[in-house]
């Protein structure tokens, strides 16, 4: 892999990740602020792959298998507390959740 | 027999221990036992004692006892250790003696006071700290005692704390003596540096040793005893807190600030003798401030009404003449006065006591009057106590010692005309106010019945104490062969001697009593004879001042509250808010704010947080890149 491509790579994984940034910052919705936190994750990911194939080293792919099995542990708790957020607002709008106390 | 020394004060103070513990649930005979009788068995001890050590006197007329050693830390090793020469002996026999007769006397004098127990648990602790402070081998020890007696004098003082002004008065007693005993303890310090000791004897020896005569070392380290001296003895200028050390039970005042603590400033500089002839400027300031105070309060004693009050500059009186004879090197001398003060003037505050008990309390000399036909045991103990405090001739104990004085100031080379004036002058003042309360109490038409004549508990302290105020002169008689006076030859020992004694100067001792017998003449003269010329004289423009300045002792109250006690209170409202807690207010006024700014960054909304976050991030980041 030549220095260009890494760069490319590099840089799309920048506009991923903050592509995701903004959608968490702006979405209310909360499905959708885990979909744009799954996106960050997979920018990260990919800015790993990258860094990897640049250098010649296997240490960037097995980050991503970490980033993998992360993702889903989070997304089944993230859908989990979705399911319970739901049940108590009968919304999906994060800022309905913002009182703390009761 | 002197084994038994450590007995001494022990006993008292395991009164002092069982009283304080127990006394509240003991009865009051009880209470009375154990408090008299402590004090008792200890005068005892102190009587056999004192004759064993006359009959054979230990080698070197001096006998020490060492219990144990108090602490050692890097080479100062003050030990718990008695001394006893002939001038302990003498404290100690007054101490316990005195006290014992004055303890029998509170038996009756406070029966019913619901302190009764802490009464004499105080005043127990009292004399144990008194003896601690005359059988102290070394000057930590003396001022364990020394702190002791100052501590039983502002609880003694403050006895009946109900009462604000009491409290006033045990603080101001507490406050002004401390300031000596900061001086006293400050000497301490500054003779273990330069001289590396604290053992008196010791101390003493190596003193003369390095020291020239004259030096100003010795001459500092004397004049920072006489600091402490002048605190605890109210000479001028720490005597204001002696007047209103009145406030405390009569026979506290007779106990305390008449015949023992008040004198131990005179013992301390007897005991440092050496070192104060090594520096004769400190000589001279002792004999300074003697004179001046006893002509001070001897004007202020003549114009008090309240009996105690009288009294009470009296005694600063007396003991300035102690201070003029140890100054002018008359160290057997102001012992002597010493005793015969200890018994006279215990004897008139008794007497003064047994009078305000059937008077209802009554202090006011003006408000007495014709008690003579009424009370007869008071009048003539009273007037035994007057005659020796006036130094009437040939009869009374306090000619023999005031004498002594009058005639060592004469010839001493310390001593000279000067003082020797005040000290006549002084005489005269003594007399005159002396019987002024003579006349104005038992003389002349009666204005208050007395209700009761006193018990025996009352009666006998006074009968002694009247027979020892006439009886200790014999002391001062020359021994067969002539040459010095008994007491002289006891003390020997401990205390130099400048000259022979007595050698025939007849017109000094002439002089001094026809100043003694004018005095009394003048009281007659003026308060019961013809009292509108004493009148008319303190109606005038100027006896009015003089009248108010007098019994203002000097106006020197005034002066020391506008000098020291307003600027401090002033400074001390003007800081009630106390700025060197400013900085700690600050940190916790900050916090308080960071607190509220904080907690507004909690809103519980995920994607401010989530903005912060990586905020954060970028900055840390942006860090991490360009620094």
């Amino acid at each position: 892999m030549n220095a260009a491509s890494g760069q490319f790579g590099l840089l799309l994984a920048a506009v991923l990740f903050c592509l995701g940034m903004v959608g968490v910052l702006v979405r209310r919705n909360v499905i959708f602020i885990l979909l744009s936190i799954e996106i960050m994750l997979n920018a990260a990911g990919l800015a790993f792959v990258t860094a990897g194939a640049l250098w010649r080293q296997p240490d960037g792919q097995v980050m991503f298998i970490f980033i993998l099995a992360m993702a889903a542990a989070e997304v089944s708790l993230g859908l989990a507390i979705v399911v319970r957020l739901f049940y108590r607002f009968k919304t999906v709008d994060v800022d309905a959740a913002a009182r703390m106390r009761g | 027999m002197l084994e038994g020394l450590w007995l001494i004060p022990i006993l008292p103070l395991a009164g002092f221990l069982v009283l304080a513990v127990a006394g509240s649930s003991l009865s009051q005979r009880a209470v009375a036992m154990i408090g008299a009788g402590s004090v008792g068995v200890s005068a005892a001890l102190a009587s056999v004692l004192a004759l064993s050590f006359i009959v054979s006197p230990p080698l070197g007329r001096a006998y020490s006892q060492t219990l144990w050693t108090w602490l050692e830390v890097a080479g100062l090793k003050p030990e718990i250790a008695f001394y006893l020469d002939p001038l302990a002996l003498i404290m100690v026999a007054v101490v316990t003696v005195v006290g014992f007769l004055i303890h029998l006397y509170a038996l009756e004098y406070m029966r019913g006071d619901e302190g009764y127990s802490r009464f004499f648990a105080y005043m127990n602790l009292f004399i144990a700290s008194m003896l601690i402070l005359v059988l102290a081998d070394n000057l930590l020890l003396l001022y364990l005692g020394w702190e002791g007696v100052g501590l039983c004098s502002y609880l003694l003082i403050g006895f009946w704390y109900r009462d604000p002004a009491n409290g006033y008065a045990a603080r101001k007693a507490f406050i002004v003596t401390r300031v000596g005993d900061v001086a006293l303890i400050i000497g301490i310090f500054f003779l273990y540096t330069h001289l590396g000791n604290i053992q008196i004897q010791e101390l003493l020896r190596l003193a003369v040793q390095e020291w020239p005569a004259g030096s100003s070392m010795a001459t500092v380290a004397a004049l920072l005893l006489l600091g402490g001296a002048v605190g605890k003895s109210a000479q001028l200028p720490l005597q204001t807190w002696l007047p209103d050390a009145m406030a405390g039970p009569t026979p506290v005042s007779a106990l305390i600030h008449a015949a023992t603590m008040v004198t131990a400033g005179v013992y301390l500089i007897a005991r440092m003798n050496p070192l104060f002839s090594l520096a004769p400027a400190a000589q001279l300031a002792v004999a300074g401030i003697g004179a001046a105070t006893l002509l001070l309060a001897g004007c202020s004693a003549l114009v008090q009404r309240d009996l105690k009050r009288v009294l009470a500059y009296s005694t600063i009186s007396q003991i300035g003449y102690m201070f003029l004879a140890l100054g002018t090197g008359a160290w057997t001398a102001a012992i002597f006065h010493f005793l015969a003060h200890a018994f006279f003037k215990a004897l008139l505050f008794l007497c003064a006591g047994a009078v305000m008990l059937s008077l209802h309390h009554e202090r006011d000399i003006f408000k007495m009057g014709g008690l003579r036909k009424q009370l007869p045991l008071v009048f003539w103990a009273f007037l035994i106590g007057a005659a020796s405090l006036s130094a009437v001739p040939y009869v009374t104990g306090g000619f023999y010692s005031k004498e002594a004085i009058l005639l060592e100031v004469w010839q001493s080379p310390l001593g000279g005309p000067w003082l020797w004036t005040a000290a006549m002058v002084g005489t005269f003042l003594t007399s005159l106010y002396a019987f002024r309360m003579v006349f104005l109490v038992f003389f002349g038409p009666v204005k208050e019945k007395a209700s009761a004549k006193p018990s025996p508990y009352i009666a006998w302290p006074l009968i002694i104490l009247a027979v020892l105020a006439l009886g200790c002169g014999f002391l001062a008689t020359p021994g067969i062969e002539g040459g010095p006076s008994l007491f002289k030859r006891f003390l020997a020992a401990a205390l130099p001697t400048q000259n022979a004694g007595f050698h025939g100067e007849v017109l000094p001792l002439i002089i001094a009593s026809l100043f003694s017998l004018g005095g009394i003449l003048t009281a007659y003269l003026f308060f019961l004879r013809i009292p509108r010329v004493g009148d008319s004289l303190a109606r005038n423009p100027a006896g009015s001042i003089l009248n108010r300045l007098w019994f203002a002792g000097w106006g020197f109250d005034s002066l020391y509250n506008f000098v020291f006690v307003r600027p401090v209170l002033w400074f001390a409202l003007a800081n009630s808010k106390d700025f060197t807690d400013l900085f700690f207010r600050g940190i916790e006024r900050a916090s308080a704010w960071s607190h509220v700014a904080l907690s507004g960054t909690q809103s519980g909304k995920v994607r401010w947080y989530a903005a912060v976050l990586a905020f954060g991030t970028v900055v840390m980041v942006a860090l991490a890149v360009f620094l």
